[in-house]
């Protein structure tokens, strides 16, 4: 193993940065979309469900293009935030972050919607009888009670950021300082000669980002069941 | 007063169901799958009825005629679950709080939850469950108090605990209570008016001594669930042997252990199967309790058995006897006969108070 230098630890904080910006902005969408599929009635519903776990199932690869196509800068999505936000995502790190935000997606909204099947609408029942509206039930007893599925939706959808690859580099490419995250870091050592050992070093700095997410997340679900006295 | 006409349309049947809950506790009684909680969940707006009209305490909840069909959060109905259903994540006290807390010092009282306002409900018993369920639903200072089968997941100890506070809360309180239940003894104990329900239709209903001491009743009831309430007063207790005795209009009986302390008004039940009927007056038997009454009218049953109604003072007994057993008695109307009640058949679950 080697010592990490300035720029693979640029490497390990822009992918510490990238993930947490996609998590951060997906957990919100995630958690309509998982209402929208686990309580919702509308037709299009299975196509929305399919579209939602498209980025699962479809080659990494694959979603990398048509982000390209969509939100590159002559993309119509991409000039439309260009114009309105000012904000680009073709080759910066906010499109890498872009790409991680969409490949976790489905496990986010997965692990949410898990969660909200498990609510008993019986409770939710015993609250409107209780006066509550519409909206305090949600606040006040659905989401309390999703919330550790909030959590660990939002630790895989991080997980997921830190080591997308290959949407990534078919999107935005592998710039140093701009979008080269861990695994781009990793790939670009191993195509150099010699560097073997650094590449090491940066799969060590991976998996022990990936466990203290898991940890985390752990922790966090402990907190919740025992705050409800079921541990 | 709760005044409920409704048509509902379910899987198996339509339901078909009117009646009135006056004060005090109106039981909802019938088999499982009878329609019972589908007219609860209707009153409190959980089940959309297919016609009718609901109103309470003069306001009214749902009138299809008129389209008026108010929102479960604005029809102000006290509803107690069968389980319970506190949320899990707050504590009893904010449980407490979520519908308001009309009253709360004087409900927090009357059902002794003080102590369990900081715990979780996870660790609460059954029956603690079920007290604070029905403290939070109180406190929502509701029009109507709903009860569905709140008793039914309890072992008898734990209904024991609860039965008390129901009683209470009858008695101190103007509040309708619909109460749904199974089980004879609860309704026995608590119901002022009782309505028999079966496949969504109500069969019978009224006072709750009326109906159930009207022979006609039996049929509906099914033969073990049948048998009068009479109301007295507990006259003395006797520590040796443990027996009480039981003074009401029409006599006097002995019951077992202690049905309270003296003066306190308390209400029996006596299933009709438990009541053995004779011409003149018996002697040297083991039963302790002979009572002259006067035959009011027998009702045939579908098998072998006759349901035979009876009056002692001003309270109605029920006898059931075999059809033969009625032929050799020659029994009929505006007889004179003796009703004889073994002491221990009246149970301790068949003893109210009030």
């Amino acid at each position: 193993m080697e010592g990490l230098g300035p720029e693979e630890w640029q490497a390990v904080w822009l992918s510490v940065r990238v993930a947490a910006t996609a998590t951060l902005f997906s957990v919100p969408l995630a958690l309509l979309a998982a209402l929208a599929l686990a309580r919702g009635r509308f037709p299009g519903r299975w196509a929305f469900n399919i579209l939602v776990h498209l980025p699962l199932i479809m080659p990494p690869v694959v979603t990398g293009y048509l982000l390209l196509l969509a939100f590159g800068r002559k993309g119509p999505l991409g000039a439309f935030f260009d114009e309105v936000f000012g904000l680009v995502f073709a080759f910066r790190w906010t499109g890498a972050a872009l790409a991680a935000g969409v490949m976790g997606f489905p496990l986010v909204v997965r692990a949410i919607r898990l969660a909200i099947e498990a609510v008993d609408p019986k409770l939710e029942e015993a609250a409107a009888t209780l006066g509550a509206s519409r909206w305090r039930i949600f606040a006040t007893v659905t989401l309390p009670m999703i919330l550790p599925g909030i959590f660990a939706g939002a630790i895989l959808g991080f997980a997921k950021g830190l080591g997308e690859f290959g949407a990534t580099i078919t999107f935005v490419s592998n710039i140093p300082g701009q979008t080269r995250t861990l695994p781009l870091a990793i790939d670009a050592a191993l195509d150099v000669p010699g560097a073997e050992p650094l590449a090491l070093s940066l799969a060590v700095v991976s998996v022990v980002l990936a466990a203290a997410a898991l940890g985390l997340s752990e922790w966090l679900a402990r907190r919740s069941l025992k705050k409800t006295g079921a541990l | 007063m709760l005044s409920v006409d409704l048509r509902i349309e379910l899987p198996d049947f339509t339901a078909e169901a009117a009646f009135e809950a006056p004060a005090g506790v109106t039981a909802l009684f019938g088999r499982s799958g009878a329609g019972k909680t589908t007219l609860i969940n209707a009153v409190a707006g959980l089940v959309r009825p297919a016609s009718g009209r609901i109103e309470v305490g003069g306001t009214v909840l749902f009138d299809a005629a008129k389209g008026i069909d108010l929102a479960v959060q604005a029809r102000k109905v006290g509803y107690v679950f069968q389980d319970g259903r506190l949320f899990p994540h707050m504590t009893v006290a904010r449980n407490l709080a979520y519908g308001g807390s009309a009253d709360a010092e004087r409900v927090i009282a009357m059902l002794g939850i003080g102590p369990l306002l900081e715990r979780m409900p996870a660790t609460l018993s059954g029956g603690e469950r079920q007290r604070v369920a029905l403290g939070r639903a109180l406190m929502s200072g509701p029009r109507i108090l709903l009860m569905d089968e709140p008793l039914s997941a309890l072992d008898a100890e734990r209904k024991e605990e609860i039965l008390p506070y129901l009683e209470r809360l009858r008695d101190e309180t103007r509040l309708p209570i619909l109460y749904v239940s199974h089980d004879m003894s609860e309704v026995a104990r608590l119901a002022t008016t009782l309505v028999i329900l079966d496949r969504g239709r109500v069969l019978r209903s009224g006072p709750v001594a009326e109906v159930l001491s009207d022979p006609a009743s039996v049929r509906s009831l099914g033969v073990r669930e049948a048998g009068a309430v009479i109301t007295g007063t507990v006259e003395s207790y006797d520590a040796t042997d443990d027996l009480s005795r039981f003074v009401f209009d029409g006599g006097a009986l002995i019951l077992p252990c202690r049905l309270g302390p003296e003066g306190a008004i308390a209400r029996v039940r006596v299933a009709a199967s438990d009541v053995i009927l004779a011409r003149t007056a018996p002697k040297e038997i083991s039963a302790l309790n002979v009572l002259p009454v006067k035959v009011t009218g027998l009702a045939q049953g579908k098998g072998p058995g006759v349901a035979v109604g009876l009056q002692a003072g001003s309270a109605r007994l029920l006898a059931r006897v075999t059809r033969r057993s009625a032929a050799a008695l020659e029994l009929k109307e505006g007889q004179e006969i003796f009703a004889i009640i073994k002491a221990t058949a009246v149970a301790r679950r068949d003893i109210g108070h009030s």
